[in-house]
């Protein structure tokens, strides 16, 4: 590669078809994201902003066009490569929290690990890290149930960070929070990203919360109509 | 995901529904254990026959008239009454693989004592015939050479029958009436203790064959069987061999036409008999494995069920990097640590089961190895083959799709 981009996407298209008609998601899309980036992808609903995330995810593959990660072309990779790459460089963090139920922070930490080889010790002591990164300290061992609402989302944020990944990609992260809930969440997301340089992806649409990124992009009908930097 | 961690990880599945797991290995259990049972009454039967064989002895031989033709007339084995006295005799000289010898001839009979009667086989024996039969006098004695060249009007009663005409009493010295002949008992035969099926030696009169020829069948030339003993269990195909040499001879069959005569051997009936247990063992097993195979189905419903329920958590799991053989294996793994666990409850349930069904009823059964493992190994298989389609869906699941699903 001829730069040091994270992330590059190149006129990136998503047409699903629904039936008889297709439906353009994302039309033709080109960006490019550095490492250490903050970036908020802001939108209407229907404006692609779901579509992009699971691309850049590598949960699913652009139409057409070309997703480069790390200077390695995704867009073409099979199920099982996009699954190893969403294991070693990838975090995700959910609206809705997705974590396991019935199952400890701990556990819940530890499961990216789980799918790549690594000792049950080594695998505790990342788990135990990254938790007490998020300020869960102490909370290690209390199910998913015991946990409130925004302990659950950093229990979701240590697992993206367990694996020391690339990218955190995070879809209204805030959204089933409170107010102030939700501030300490973007706190950890604008700490994570000074403190250890990791890239983050924020997918909202409160033009607040966008605010604390460094740059946002604004899609409509599966375009960028709009790209901001914060000085 | 390596095996141990894939396996860990689905116990603690199970565990989370212990209820339901346990009812979908019922179903494994149960089959496993009503192979296992099956199959132990079957091998116990053909135990039983073996061992009975075993005792009669394995160098045991007999002689029965074969088939033969007389002017064009074809009949069937023991129609015709071809062997003599003499047979007897010259392969009691002549064989020398051959140790006792005893001519046999044999009906039923009502016998009477004062006011009691039975009805029973009588056997009419040479004097050797208890050595041939490896069988024990318990009172009394075995008539010997010279009351059989005699003809004497004596009997050996069997113990049942001396239990049921003496009830008790001293038999010996006693006359009995058999076909309304007086026989004089000098000895009772030690009792096996068998209740039915062959050659019970407790229900049976014998005497010697002399006196059955002719004051109770009528005919003095010709017997029905000869028994024979060979000197021992590795001669017995030596001494089949010189036995159908003699008679040949004696019989006056040319080189090359059939033998009118059938000399058989007890390891072959023994062998025929525990075949036939064999049978009815693969009979017993294959229709209680019906079992196993609904309790297969049971898994694999339930497996269905549970992979619909974590649609959601296969979302998580593919999001955070498993791969489609990483689900595979743990929604199969479930399914075989169901089936296993099962099967091994199941060997549990098969064992005590067969020891409570010879306990309480007259069958005999014996729980062998390799029903224990093959009935394991059925069950696995029976996990592995209907836990894959389940595992398989949730493996082709899309991760997005999933991770949405409510």
């Amino acid at each position: 590669m001829e730069n040091n981009h994270l992330i590059q996407l190149e006129n990136v298209k998503k047409i699903y078809k629904v039936g008889e008609t297709q439906v353009n998601a994302l039309r033709g899309l080109s960006y490019n994201i550095n490492e250490g980036d903050f970036l908020a992808i802001m939108g209407p609903s229907g404006s692609g902003k779901s579509t992009l995330m699971n691309i850049l995810g590598c949960l699913d593959k652009p139409t057409e066009g070309k997703y480069f990660l790390e200077g390695e072309e995704v867009s073409t990779l099979d199920k099982n490569k996009l699954a190893r790459i969403r294991n070693k460089k990838i975090g995700f963090v959910f609206q809705t929290f997705n974590l396991l139920s019935r199952t400890t922070a701990l556990e819940n930490t530890e499961l990216p690990l789980l799918y790549s080889s690594m000792s049950k010790k080594k695998m505790r002591e990342l788990a135990s890290k990254s938790l007490s990164i998020v300020g869960l300290e102490g909370r290690e061992l209390h199910r998913t149930n015991q946990l409130s609402g925004g302990e659950q989302q950093r229990v979701a944020i240590a697992r993206a960070l367990v694996n020391n990944p690339s990218l955190i990609l995070a879809d209204e992260p805030t959204g089933n929070l409170d107010t102030k809930t939700g501030k300490e969440i973007m706190d950890i997301f604008k700490k994570l990203n000074q403190e250890k340089n990791i890239t983050i992806i924020l997918v909202t649409h409160e033009p607040e919360l966008a605010l604390i990124a460094r740059r946002r992009v604004h899609l409509r009908d599966g375009q960028i109509i709009k790209k901001e930097e914060s000085a | 995901m390596n095996i141990l961690r894939t396996i860990r990880v689905s116990l603690r599945a199970l565990n989370r529904n212990k209820m339901r797991s346990f009812l979908t290995a019922l179903g494994i259990i149960i089959g496993v254990g009503a192979v296992i049972a099956t199959i132990s009454i079957g091998q116990g039967a053909k135990r039983e026959v073996e061992k009975r064989f075993e005792s009669m002895g394995t160098n045991l031989l007999f002689v029965r008239p074969g088939s033969h033709s007389y002017r064009g007339r074809q009949g069937g084995g023991g129609t015709y009454q071809n062997l003599t006295p003499d047979d007897a005799k010259a392969i009691a000289e002549k064989a020398d693989a051959v140790q006792y010898v005893s001519p046999s001839v044999s009906t039923r009979s009502q016998v009477i004592y004062g006011n009691k009667n039975w009805n029973t086989s009588i056997y009419g024996v040479g004097d050797k015939y208890p050595e041939i039969r490896n069988w024990e006098v318990e009172e009394g004695i075995f008539f010997d050479e010279q009351m059989v060249r005699s003809g004497q009007k004596v009997c050996v009663l069997g113990s049942e029958v001396n239990e049921n005409l003496f009830e008790g009493a001293d038999p010996i010295g006693q006359i009995i009436r058999i076909k309304k002949i007086p026989f004089r008992v000098i000895g009772v035969l030690k009792s096996r203790g068998e209740s039915g099926g062959w050659f019970n030696r407790d229900d049976m009169i014998t005497i010697p064959y002399t006196t059955a020829q002719r004051r109770l069948i009528g005919m003095i030339d010709r017997i029905q069987s000869i028994d024979i003993s060979a000197v021992s269990a590795a001669k017995t195909t030596e001494a089949t061999e010189q036995i159908e040499e003699i008679l040949r001879i004696r019989h006056k069959i040319a080189p090359g036409a059939e033998d009118d005569f059938y000399v058989g051997n007890m390891s072959e009936i023994a062998e025929g008999a525990a075949q036939s247990r064999e049978i009815m063992t693969i009979l017993l097993g294959a229709i209680a494995s019906v079992s196993l195979l609904v309790g297969g189905i049971g898994i694999m419903n339930i497996m269905l069920v549970s992979v619909t329920e974590r649609i959601r958590e296969i979302g998580i799991r593919m999001s955070v990097g498993a791969r489609e053989k990483d689900i595979l294996l743990q929604f199969l793994a479930e399914a075989i640590v169901l089936s296993i666990l099962g099967g091994f409850l199941g060997i549990g349930l098969g064992i005590v089961g067969s020891k409570l069904i010879s306990r309480f009823t007259e069958l005999q059964t014996l729980v062998s190895m390799g029903s224990v493992a093959l009935a394991f190994l059925f069950a696995g298989s029976i996990g592995v083959f209907f836990g894959f389609y389940p595992a398989r869906k949730a493996s082709k699941l899309d991760p997005i799709e999933a991770l949405r699903y409510e």
